[in-house]
């Protein structure tokens, strides 16, 4: 018999359980995750209530909500979360329609689509900080392709106040648009055909195909993509980082993320930043929360 | 896909199809207008109006790679620029902390997908949720850590923190991947006296092969991608490539044909990474949960 086999052996060379390989699997991970996540998050929650500076010998000082205070009221802060903001309706706007249109376009089979699929596909696998670098030499007045294009020599983009939160829309669109087209693209391949024909039988009108079947298939999966790309878009750092030079020009593009950096990292106010940080954190945890529930439900349907 | 029966259906087709090549041409200006900057001198990247058509030069990744001088004897080469060791960084921290997070990742995906686990959907949402953080609000304390530990401006510390943010991708994504491959397998193999783990080893990982390297292709690409730890944690020792080429911004003007070949070299991998994987990029960007 297998079994009394195995337990005449020494304990150590006797077969694992599944209780044991179950425990063996997963402690590892979690293991991680709370020394590198959970840990550090609980530390900076305790920094944010504290003044600090990381570069003095001072211990943090507990200050109680005073950081906090200080930056609700701050209109620098206030900026870069209208900037944070804007830049993530526009640029997630953008990308919506744009990748939705090109889905609908997309959706129907030609030879050489999977080639063309993918070449779409390419600059969302890019580096953001290197695709702002070199964007910032395509906007450039002097020698960039997008004025000369556009007949337009000598005309600012990432130098000019207003201009350059388009500049960082049009990199991210550029971007992100064939992200939404692919997650827009496998909910409608997952339309059933028979919908759109008892529709023809009915003799119902395009747009009555497209507001009664097509919209209503596809939009489970389509806000779960303006969900991610919503979180993404609001922890924005690398792009401006070299598009716009660290959120300029002044602070114009200054996202919260840049600004949580200028405030650790150039000013030292560990404290205030860590504060900062939360506020970001508990506007993420609320949208990731949004998208999970989402997922579930999708997942339920599935 | 729809079946076409009337001359305007047809046109439409053809029209689309027309309207997707012309997007996508001008959609990929910016490549190719970035591996043009690349092969030009620098008479040819300044040059009004701007030229399409010109004769390709090394000479930019020369510069990337070697120090080069020019003196009265005449333009040579002195040593190796720092640039061929921040690609080594990155590769060596790329690579390491990939199998690091793709190991863990495949065994907490197992041991989700095939053991009954308290609260199991809890446990996976939280292991998503982490990815979800923004680098920023993690990278203080961390660098407070880091800085205590000397880990610093380490290999080992941007290994680890790779590995960390790795790792719940690639537990979403496995877990999608193990789910699919039926459990009759090793029952078969455990009916054959194989324990459990043997049967993991022998049944399970082979079949999750195509699965196992998918996944490390993903979490290749975004440790390769990563800037802002690396930004923040590391000086010199252990800084990873898209450090250095965007520092050269400010070093003495702005040389766009050095800053072109580096980018090129740096993007160039991930677009060929990009075309292996291109039938899983759908899961890859949606955490494994979007299958088709």
């Amino acid at each position: 018999m297998p079994v009394s086999v195995r337990q005449r052996r020494p304990v150590w060379k006797r077969a694992l359980t599944d209780q044991q390989i179950k425990i063996a699997f997963i402690t590892p991970t979690l293991l991680l995750l709370l020394a590198m996540n959970i840990f550090p998050l609980i530390w900076s929650l305790y920094l944010s209530f504290c003044e600090y500076y990381a570069d003095q010998p001072e211990s943090p000082r507990w200050v109680g909500i005073a950081n906090y205070r200080a930056l609700l009221t701050d209109p620098e802060i206030w900026h870069s979360f209208q900037v944070t903001a804007a830049f993530v309706f526009l640029a997630v706007g953008t990308e919506f329609i744009l990748g939705f249109g090109l889905a609908l376009l997309f959706h129907r089979s030609f030879a050489g689509k999977g080639l063309l699929l993918t070449l779409f596909l390419i600059p969302m696998m890019l580096s953001p900080v290197v695709v702002g670098l070199f964007w910032k030499f395509i906007f450039d007045p002097n020698w960039g392709i997008i004025d000369y294009l556009l007949r337009l020599p000598g005309f600012e983009w990432v130098t000019h106040p207003r201009r350059a939160l388009w500049a960082l829309v049009i990199v991210d669109a550029w971007m992100w648009t064939p992200f939404i087209m692919l997650i827009a693209l496998a909910g409608l391949s997952a339309i059933p055909q028979s919908l759109y024909e008892a529709a023809a039988v009915d003799r119902a009108s395009s747009w009555f195909k497209f507001r009664h079947i097509t919209l209503p298939m596809v939009s489970p999966l389509l806000i779960i993509a303006l969900l991610i790309r919503t979180m993404d878009a609001a922890k924005l750092f690398d792009l401006p980082w070299t598009l716009t030079d660290e959120g300029g020009p002044g602070n114009a593009t200054e996202t919260v993320s840049l600004l949580i950096y200028r405030l650790a990292f150039k000013m030292q106010d560990t404290g205030s930043s860590c504060a900062l940080a939360y506020i970001l954190l508990v506007i993420i945890i609320a949208l990731s929360n949004l998208f999970l529930r989402q997922l579930k439900k999708v997942k339920g349907e599935l | 896909m729809l079946p076409m029966f009337s001359f305007r259906e047809k046109l439409l087709h053809r029209l689309s199809i027309l309207v997707i090549v012309v997007v996508l041409a001008i959609y990929l200006i910016p490549l190719y207008w970035l591996i043009a900057t690349s092969l030009k001198t620098w008479q040819d990247i300044d040059s009004v109006p701007p030229k399409w058509v010109f004769r390709p030069v090394a000479d930019n990744y020369q510069r990337l790679f070697f120090t080069v001088v020019t003196d009265q004897r005449g333009t040579r080469v002195v040593g190796t620029s720092e640039y061929p060791w921040r690609f080594l960084n990155s590769i060596i921290i790329g690579l390491v902390s990939t199998v690091l997070a793709v190991g863990l990742g495949t065994l907490c995906a197992y041991a989700t997908s095939r053991f009954r686990v308290a609260a199991k959907d809890d446990l996976l949402f939280f292991i998503l949720s982490t990815r979800m953080l923004p680098p920023m609000v993690v990278v203080i304390p961390i660098f407070l850590m880091y800085r205590a530990l000397g880990l610093r401006d380490t290999h080992l510390g941007l290994i680890i923190l790779y590995t960390t943010f790795n790792v719940s991708f690639a537990v979403w994504l496995m877990k999608g991947y193990l789910d699919e491959i039926p459990k009759d397998y090793e029952e078969a193999a455990m009916l054959d006296r194989l324990s459990r783990f043997r049967a993991f080893v022998k049944v399970v990982l082979p079949q999750a092969l195509p699965a196992i390297a998918t996944t490390a292709v993903f979490c290749l690409i975004s440790a390769w991608n990563e800037f802002a730890f690396s930004l923040i944690l590391t000086e010199s020792q252990a800084a990873t490539a898209p450090r250095t080429i965007t520092s050269k911004l400010g070093s003495a003007g702005i040389d766009w044909g050095q800053i072109a070949a580096g980018a090129v070299l740096f993007l160039l991998p991930v677009a060929l990474f990009t075309f292996i994987v291109r039938h899983h990029l759908l899961r890859g960007v949606t955490f494994g949960t979007i299958k088709r």
